[in-house]
C-alpha cells in the first residue's frame, strides 16, 4: 500500500471508518503515525469536551468552597478532597465498575460502561475538582481594593461577582489552570489502560501506540511518535490559552500584560 | 486463620467475612500495599538524586551537558507519563539485554533485532531462563523503580532546578567574594539554601508519586490494582470455597479510601516540615 492508501484506511480508524482490521504485518512508519494520530482524535475528544464542561462546574465549586456557610462549603470540599486526593487510575475503575453495576440493576445506562461517555464523566469531575482548587485559590487572591471599589459604585451580589470578582480571578488562576488544561490532555491516555475496553479496538493514541510496541517488540519508533504528537497539542494548547489570555487582560497596557510561559509545573 | 474456618460452607455472616478475609490470597493483597510503600521508599530518594543530577546538569558550564539537562527535563514533561512507564519498561529491559548481548557474547553472528524480534543470546537473557520465580519479580520491580525514578526525576530536576534559582544572588556573590570556587560554593552556599525554595514543589510531587504508584499495574507488577481485579471477580463455587458476585467495586472503593488517607496524612506531615523549615526565614511563610 501507498503511504496515501494506508492514509484513507486507517486515517479515521478509531472512529470504527475505513479498515476494519488493523496492520497486521506492515509497521512502517506512515502506517505507525497514521493510526497513533487516528487514536489522537480520542485523547482530543476527552480533553476538550472534559475540560469545557469541567470549566463551568470547576467556577460553581470554586464559589461554593468559598462561602461562609458549611452546608454549601462542606460537599465543595469534599468533592475536592475525593477528586484530588486519589489517583485518577483508581477513579476509571471504580467508575466502570460502579457504571457496570448501575446497568445490571437499571437496564438502562449501559452507554455509562463505554468509553466515550463513563470515562468522560470521570474526567470531566476530576478535571473540575483541579481546577476548581485553582479557581479558589484565585478567589482568595482576588485583591480587596477592586471589590471595595465596586461596593463604592454601588455594585453587589451578582453584578459584582460577574463584573469585578469574576474577571480577576480567571486572570489570577489562568497561568495554572493551562497547566492543568495540558496535564488533563495527557492524563486522556489513561483511559483505554484502566478497565474501559477499546470496543473493536477503536482506541486512542497510547493504545495503538502499545499495540505496535507489542507486535514489533521495538518501543522506540511507537512511543516517540506519541511523544510528537503530544508535544504538537500541548503546543496547540498553549497556543490557545495565550488567546485567551491576551482577551483577559486586554485592559492592561501592553508591556504590563503577563505573557504566558511554557513552563509546566506538575500539578495532578 | 481461625479454628472455625474449617468448613466455610457452614459459616455466615461476620465469621464468613473474617474467614473470607484471612485467605491465603488475602494475604498476597495485603503484602501488595507493602510493595506500593516500598516503591515509594526506595523511588523518591532515587527519583532526588536523579533530579539533583538532572538539575546540576541544566545549570553546567559545559554546554552539552548543558544541553541534555534542559532536554531530560522538557522532554520528559512534555509527554504523558503514561507513554514513557511504557516505553521504559520495554526500552530499559531491551537496553539491559543489549548490554550484556555485546559483553557476553561478543561473536554472535546474528543481528540483534530481527525482523519484529528482538535475539539476544541465552547467556544475556535478563532474568536468566533458569532464574527462580522471585527473581523474575525483583526485576521486574527493579526496572519498574527505575522508570518511576526516571519519569519523577525530570519533575523533580524542574522543582531543584527553579529552587537553585531562587537562592538570592547576593549569597553566590558574597561567596565568590570570600575567594570560593565554583564547586565550593555550589556545594556549600546553594544547596544547603535551596532546600526551602524546593520543599513546596517537593511536596507537590510526592503527592502527585503517590498518586501515581497504582500505575504499577501497567508496569506488570503484582501490585494492590492486580490484586483488588483478581480478588474482586465474581468466584464460583468449583474453584474457591468463598464463591461471592463480582466485588470489583468494593475493592476499589478500599483502594480509593487507602489512597485518600494517605495523601490527607501526607498533607499534615508536610505542613508541618514547611512550618518548621522555614521558621525564622525571611519568606512570607516565615514571618508569620
Amino acid at each position: 500500500m501507498t503511504c496515501w492508501e494506508i492514509v484513507q484506511a486507517y486515517a479515521f480508524r478509531s472512529l470504527g471508518f475505513g479498515e476494519r482490521i488493523l496492520p497486521k504485518d506492515d509497521f512502517g512508519l506512515c502506517t505507525q503515525f497514521t493510526l497513533i494520530g487516528s487514536g489522537m482524535l480520542w485523547n482530543i475528544y476527552f480533553g476538550v469536551i472534559a475540560l469545557v464542561a469541567g470549566f463551568f462546574l470547576a467556577n460553581a465549586i470554586a464559589v461554593m468552597k468559598a462561602q461562609p456557610s458549611a452546608w454549601l462549603r462542606k460537599p465543595a470540599e469534599w468533592f475536592i478532597l475525593i477528586f484530588r486526593g486519589s489517583p485518577l487510575f483508581i477513579q476509571f475503575f471504580l467508575a466502570y465498575f460502579l457504571f457496570q453495576e448501575l446497568k445490571q440493576s437499571t437496564g438502562s445506562v449501559s452507554w455509562l460502561t463505554s468509553a466515550w461517555a463513563g470515562a468522560l464523566v470521570v474526567l470531566f469531575l476530576n478535571t473540575a475538582a483541579y481546577s476548581a482548587e485553582i479557581f479558589y485559590g484565585a478567589l482568595r487572591s482576588v485583591p480587596r481594593g477592586e471589590v471595595e471599589a465596586a461596593d463604592a459604585y454601588g455594585m453587589s451580589g451578582w453584578s459584582r461577582f460577574r463584573r469585578i470578582i469574576w474577571p480577576t480571578t480567571l486572570r489570577l488562576a489562568w497561568p495554572a489552570y493551562t497547566n492543568e488544561a495540558i496535564f488533563l490532555f495527557h492524563a486522556t491516555t489513561l483511559v483505554f489502560f484502566s478497565g474501559f475496553p477499546a470496543f473493536q479496538q477503536k482506541g486512542d493514541a497510547l493504545y495503538y501506540a502499545s499495540y505496535f510496541a507489542d507486535k514489533t517488540f521495538n518501543p522506540f519508533i511507537p512511543y516517540p511518535i506519541v511523544a510528537f504528537y503530544f508535544i504538537v497539542l500541548t503546543l496547540a494548547v498553549i497556543g490557545v490559552f495565550g488567546l485567551a489570555n491576551r482577551h483577559l487582560n486586554r485592559h492592561l497596557p501592553q508591556d504590563r500584560r503577563p505573557r504566558l510561559k511554557y513552563r509546566p509545573q506538575i500539578i495532578r | 486463620m481461625f479454628s472455625y474456618c474449617t468448613d466455610p460452607d457452614t459459616l455466615s455472616g461476620l465469621r464468613w467475612l473474617s474467614c473470607y478475609l484471612t485467605t491465603a490470597k488475602h494475604a498476597g493483597f495485603y503484602w501488595s500495599f507493602l510493595t506500593v510503600l516500598t516503591l515509594l521508599a526506595i523511588t523518591a530518594p532515587t527519583a532526588l538524586a536523579f533530579g539533583f543530577g538532572g538539575a546540576s546538569a541544566a545549570r553546567s558550564q559545559f554546554a552539552p551537558l548543558r544541553w541534555f539537562g534542559k532536554s531530560y527535563i522538557a522532554i520528559v514533561r512534555g509527554v504523558p507519563d503514561i507513554a514513557f512507564f511504557l516505553f521504559f519498561v520495554i526500552a530499559l529491559d531491551q537496553a539491559f539485554e543489549w548490554i550484556r548481548h555485546q559483553w557476553k557474547c561478543p561473536d554472535w553472528p546474528d543481528a540483534i533485532r530481527q525482523g519484529n524480534d528482538f535475539v539476544v543470546c541465552a547467556a544475556a537473557k535478563l532474568p536468566l531462563g533458569t532464574a527462580e520465580q522471585w527473581v523474575h519479580e525483583v526485576y521486574g520491580f527493579f526496572t519498574a523503580v527505575l522508570t518511576f525514578a526516571i519519569v519523577f526525576g525530570a519533575f523533580s530536576a524542574n522543582v531543584l532546578y527553579g529552587a537553585m534559582r531562587a537562592v538570592p544572588k547576593g549569597q553566590l556573590e558574597t561567596a565568590e567574594a570570600y575567594g570560593m570556587t565554583r564547586r565550593q560554593t555550589f556545594w556549600r552556599v546553594l544547596v544547603p539554601q535551596m532546600w526551602v525554595y524546593a520543599l513546596p514543589g517537593l511536596s507537590n510531587l510526592w503527592m502527585v508519586l503517590i498518586k501515581a504508584t497504582p500505575l504499577l499495574f501497567l508496569l506488570g507488577v503484582e501490585d494492590i490494582v492486580y490484586w483488588a481485579r483478581e480478588l474482586g471477580g465474581s468466584k464460583t463455587p468449583r474453584f474457591t470455597d468463598y464463591p461471592h458476585g463480582d466485588w470489583r467495586l468494593w475493592y476499589f472503593l478500599v483502594l480509593l479510601v487507602f489512597y485518600l488517607c494517605f495523601t490527607k496524612l501526607s498533607e499534615v506531615v508536610l505542613e508541618r516540615v514547611m512550618k518548621k523549615l522555614t521558621r525564622g526565614q525571611a519568606t512570607l511563610g516565615g514571618t508569620t
